[in-house]
């Protein structure tokens, strides 16, 4: 199953639930202003990089790239798809549970 | 002109709805539900779920009347009034749950007597569960 995250977890609870309500070795994808989830150095961050480690944690490039978000300022482990990215993911996971 | 194959015969999905936002302050909440809605029509599996502010969505005593919206509480009961028409008939094969996941509903010190319709509270694991073997998720 695939989990898209599109909302921002500084006001949203969009995250947490995703992460609370994921079967371990989910793929979850950070899009849209779901993207700040993605960097390090933030109140999230620690949840985010326990999340890594039990799945796979993607982040949208041209979100990250439109905030002005960096690679170097990801959490260690996440990886940056493309647009081409994103639909392998879909085509490759049983399913998409939208976290809105 | 592209040509569209609507036949569902013989075609069976278990289609998750998920309800995390309350009921009247955005359009999510309304649009899940007329979702729930066409399932039916198909005789589809549904699992109507209610997380985050979603439980909220099915707490008694909406009365909208002065917002002049829709309160879609009755639709709700109408949809349970579906749900065990379904259950009863052995010729109809449409199994479809209410589920409400403990930690939201708790954390909003609501309890199943609080709620319109009968629910199945099911712990954020267990649902997790649900999520994962489900064919498709309409989130809202």
């Amino acid at each position: 199953m695939l989990h898209t995250v599109n909302k921002s977890p500084f006001e949203r609870g969009s995250l947490d639930s995703c992460l609370r309500l994921s079967k371990k070795g989910s793929a979850i994808l950070l899009m849209e202003d779901g993207v700040y989830g993605a960097m390090s150095g933030t109140t999230v961050s620690d949840i985010v990089a326990n999340a890594v480690k039990d799945n796979s944690v993607y982040v949208l490039g041209p979100d990250m790239k439109a905030r002005g978000l960096a690679e170097g300022q990801l959490i260690d482990g996440i990886k940056v798809v493309d647009y081409a990215g994103f639909v392998d993911l879909v085509a490759n996971n049983d399913g998409v549970t939208p976290w809105l | 002109m592209a040509e569209y194959n609507f036949e569902t015969e013989g075609v069976k999905k278990t289609i998750t709805f998920l309800n995390r936002k309350a009921p009247y302050g955005t359009i999510y909440a309304l649009e899940v539900l007329e979702s729930v809605l066409i399932s039916a029509a198909f005789e589809q599996h549904a699992n109507i779920v209610f997380v985050d502010d979603g439980v909220f969505q099915i707490k008694k005593g909406q009365d909208t009347a002065d917002l002049e919206m829709k309160n879609f509480l009755p639709t709700y009961g109408i949809i349970e009034m579906e749900k065990e028409d379904a259950d009863e008939d052995e010729d109809m094969d449409m199994n479809w749950r209410i589920i409400v996941e403990k930690e939201s509903m708790e954390a909003r010190g609501l309890t199943p007597d609080d709620f319109k319709v009968t629910v199945e509270v099911l712990s954020s694991a267990e649902l997790a569960d649900v999520l994962a073997t489900s064919d498709a998720v309409i989130g809202g």
